[in-house]
């Protein structure tokens, strides 16, 4: 611990500044005004009843998947959200669709309120708003063909024929051979059976897809080809994208804006650039150090900062800041009795954290347990590593320049 | 025989499920590695490359009908593969131990953590009773579950999924073995827990002296922490090297491909994705020239002949007929 007293001061100072109360989050947060937002969610609460009792459900407590989460998507642009499993990432894009019904909150999609819609007023903007599920195998019907899947929407919504793309047209946009039209999802492989999600997706022209771990079910050889059309689908249909995802390295290729969540919460919110290169929240640094680079120089050459323990129940969520359990940046009392709202640090970046600034400027460090130093592994002078040949083993030297 | 009295060595292992009426299917094909203590070797590869089923076979945890191993797996100056199975079940968790993908799936959900822990103990170690267990809190302190005594009367679904994935390392390091075999250790798992999990890996090869075999799909994983790398398609290893020679310069057009299509965290935004085309169900027979070659760019005639070799260098193993260049940019 460097924090010394002149800094503490400091600290302290700057803590004066800041709204005490959480009512006065929205007028602290950023608003856009002018930018043409698609969708704007303001202060979405879903929570989930936990019921008890034999005769009588009684309801003694409830989990809190999303406790108050605001999130701006600007028409054309793709929003990343970012989070562990647990941390209600997905429950936010249903309760978005309406596919689970929020506790509270707005989400006005293109200047409507989905959240006091009903009936057919429901499906007109549903129509609008699609999803792409995770796994593709799960989310068709094996007993459907794929052009009975891409069909369904327009008979759902009751469109004639002649006024939607035709099935030959988004086979074609995805990628996919005209003669897929007939087969069956088993027949696909992984990949191929996404790309038939997506073209379901499409197939109503919608304004809004909210794509949940698009990739994450699938090899590392063809995420690349799904990222890639997706962006290029982007670029023809001009859609606007909220991609869920647990993969940081995805999201930051896909998305301009990115939301970090924890624990029903947005933790921090920055441009791509900006939060790769510079993450002011401590949960953020740690998720970033955590996820392994293909690149041993780099990997040999980085500090990791170790989280300790699991996320905690979204049941019982710690109180203050809900990171405070885990996070090796804490700071004692006031990290564990008051929720940090969202600051803006700059005009792109805002942040829910009360040491951030000191925490970026170097004057808090994390404890010494949980960062592990790069290099520590001292490379003993190795014969080299044996490799396979067919009529003998040979062995390999040390590489060359390490 | 083993020439250099390897701790493990694995010399042209291959597995073919065969069934009625049905064509062979050859899931792993003449391979060939070797691991020594202290190590780290990597088996990388996409699903269906046969990585899985290597370590199976490695473990004789394969069924009997209806496969057929052939090759030799070296361990301790047996051949792992004839050996009766009374002898094999002494070396499985005693010597040689593995910890599987899915904790869930691999635990017994019907029985406390404890006596799963325990039970190795009992089995390899004659140990009974309060020594048992008190081995077994010692052994969950160790990887890191807090509160060890209260978790060993816990059932599996009471534990979080880094948790479970602590007590099957536990599990498999009760009996300080020589060889771990981790398949896809950290796949179910968060980043966060998954850097937890990789350092207590990391910790362990470290202290113990252990050879770790580490099989993943996470390139990135590999880079950190293996020491050696082999890369498997189709059942088959298509390059071999050490880490740094591996990721400075693939040679192989898969092991490139591979590299070329991860989105990484460091790379400026807007670096675009190159994906290997194709998928890896497109797959073409070994026997009828190079699996790979329905996907590869660096395409040419004898790839579509003949089998490619496996050739040795100084540095590094390959089978490929038209490499990547040494010079030639990475796609990435």
């Amino acid at each position: 611990m460097t924090t010394g007293a002149a800094d503490t001061d400091h600290g302290a100072a700057d803590a004066a500044d800041q709204p005490a109360t959480p009512g006065e989050r929205h007028r602290e947060r950023r608003e856009i005004h002018g930018e043409d937002l698609l969708l704007s969610v303001r202060d979405l609460h879903v929570y989930f009843p936990i019921k008890s009792g034999i005769f009588i459900d009684r309801e003694i407590g409830s989990v809190k998947a999303v406790d108050g989460v605001d999130l701006d998507v600007p028409r054309g642009s793709t929003v990343g959200l970012v989070g562990e499993s647990g941390c209600g990432k997905t429950t936010f894009g249903r309760a978005v669709l309406r596919l689970v019904e929020p506790t509270g909150g707005t989400v006005h999609f293109d200047g409507v309120d989905v959240a006091g819609l009903a009936g057919e007023d429901l499906r007109r903007v549903r129509r609008r708003m699609q999803m792409i599920f995770q796994d593709p195998m799960a989310s068709l019907d094996p007993r459907q063909s794929v052009e009975s899947v891409l069909t369904e929407p327009r008979r759902a919504h009751g469109i004639e024929r002649g006024r939607a793309k035709s099935v030959g047209e988004l086979l074609d946009l995805v990628g996919l051979p005209a003669s897929s039209a007939s087969r069956y999802p088993h027949e696909f492989s992984g990949g191929q059976r996404q790309r038939i999600g997506i073209a379901r997706a499409i197939a109503l022209d919608p304004d809004l897809i909210i794509a949940d771990e698009p990739v994450s079910a699938l090899d590392v050889s063809i995420q690349a080809q799904v990222v890639n059309l997706l962006e290029e689908l982007q670029d023809r249909l001009g859609l606007t994208y909220v991609v869920i995802a647990h993969d940081l390295a995805v999201v930051r290729h896909i998305a301009d804006v990115v939301a970090v969540m924890y624990l029903g919460g947005i933790v921090e919110q920055a441009s791509s650039d900006a939060l790769y290169k510079a993450p002011y929240h401590p949960y953020t640094k740690a998720l970033m150090s955590a996820v392994p680079i293909p690149d041993p120089i780099i990997e040999d050459t980085r500090q990791r900062i170790l989280l300790t323990g699991d996320l905690p129940s979204p049941a019982n969520p710690p109180t203050g800041c809900r990171f405070h359990t885990r996070c090796p940046y804490r700071q004692p009392t006031r990290c564990d009795d008051e929720r940090p709202l969202l600051r803006v640090m700059s005009p792109e970046h805002t942040v829910a954290c009360h040491w951030a600034e000191q925490i970026h400027a170097g004057d808090i460090q994390p404890r010494a347990s949980a960062v592990v130093e790069a290099a520590v592994r001292d490379e003993p002078p190795r014969q080299g590593v044996p490799i396979p040949s067919d009529p003998d083993v040979t062995t390999l030297g040390p590489p060359a320049g390490v | 025989m083993p020439a250099a009295g390897h701790l493990l060595d694995v010399r042209d292992l291959s597995v073919v499920f065969t069934r009625k009426g049905r064509r062979d299917v050859r899931a792993v094909d003449g391979v060939s590695f070797t691991v020594d203590a202290g190590e780290t070797m990597g088996l990388v590869g996409e699903s269906g490359s046969g990585k899985s089923v290597t370590s199976l076979a490695v473990m004789g945890l394969l069924p009997k009908r209806g496969v057929r191993v052939g090759g030799e797996v070296h361990f301790d100056g047996d051949d792992l593969l004839t050996l009766p199975p009374e002898r094999m079940r002494d070396i499985r968790g005693q010597d040689i131990a593995m910890v599987f993908q899915d904790p869930m799936s691999s635990l017994n959900p019907v029985v406390p953590i404890g006596i799963q822990v325990t039970e190795v103990l009992e089995r390899h170690q004659d140990m009974k009773g309060e020594a048992a267990r008190k081995a077994a809190a010692e052994l969950l302190d160790r990887v890191g579950v807090p509160d060890p005594n209260r978790r060993l009367k816990e059932y599996p679904h009471q534990l979080s999924g880094g948790m479970r994935q602590r007590a099957l390392i536990a599990m498999a390091l009760a009996c300080r073995p020589r060889v771990l075999i981790a398949d896809e250790p950290t796949t179910a798992l968060d980043v966060t827990i998954q850097a937890q999990i990789l350092e207590l890996l990391k910790e362990l090869v470290r202290d113990s002296g252990a050879a770790l075999v580490l099989i993943t799909h996470d390139l990135g994983i590999v880079a950190g922490l293996c020491d050696g790398v082999h890369v498997m398609y189709s059942g088959k290893i298509v390059e071999s090297a050490l880490r740094h020679t591996l990721f400075a310069e693939p040679r192989h057009p898969y092991t490139g491909g591979l590299l070329g299509s991860v989105p990484r965290l460091d790379a400026p935004r807007g670096a675009a994705l190159h994906p290997i085309p194709g998928s890896p169900a497109d797959l073409r027979p070994w026997s009828q020239g190079c699996a790979f070659a329905p996907r590869c760019a660096n395409r040419v005639d004898p790839c579509m002949q003949e089998t490619p070799a496996l050739e040795t260098s100084p540095d590094r193993a390959l089978r490929c007929y038209n490499p990547l260049r040494a010079d030639e940019e990475v796609p990435a």
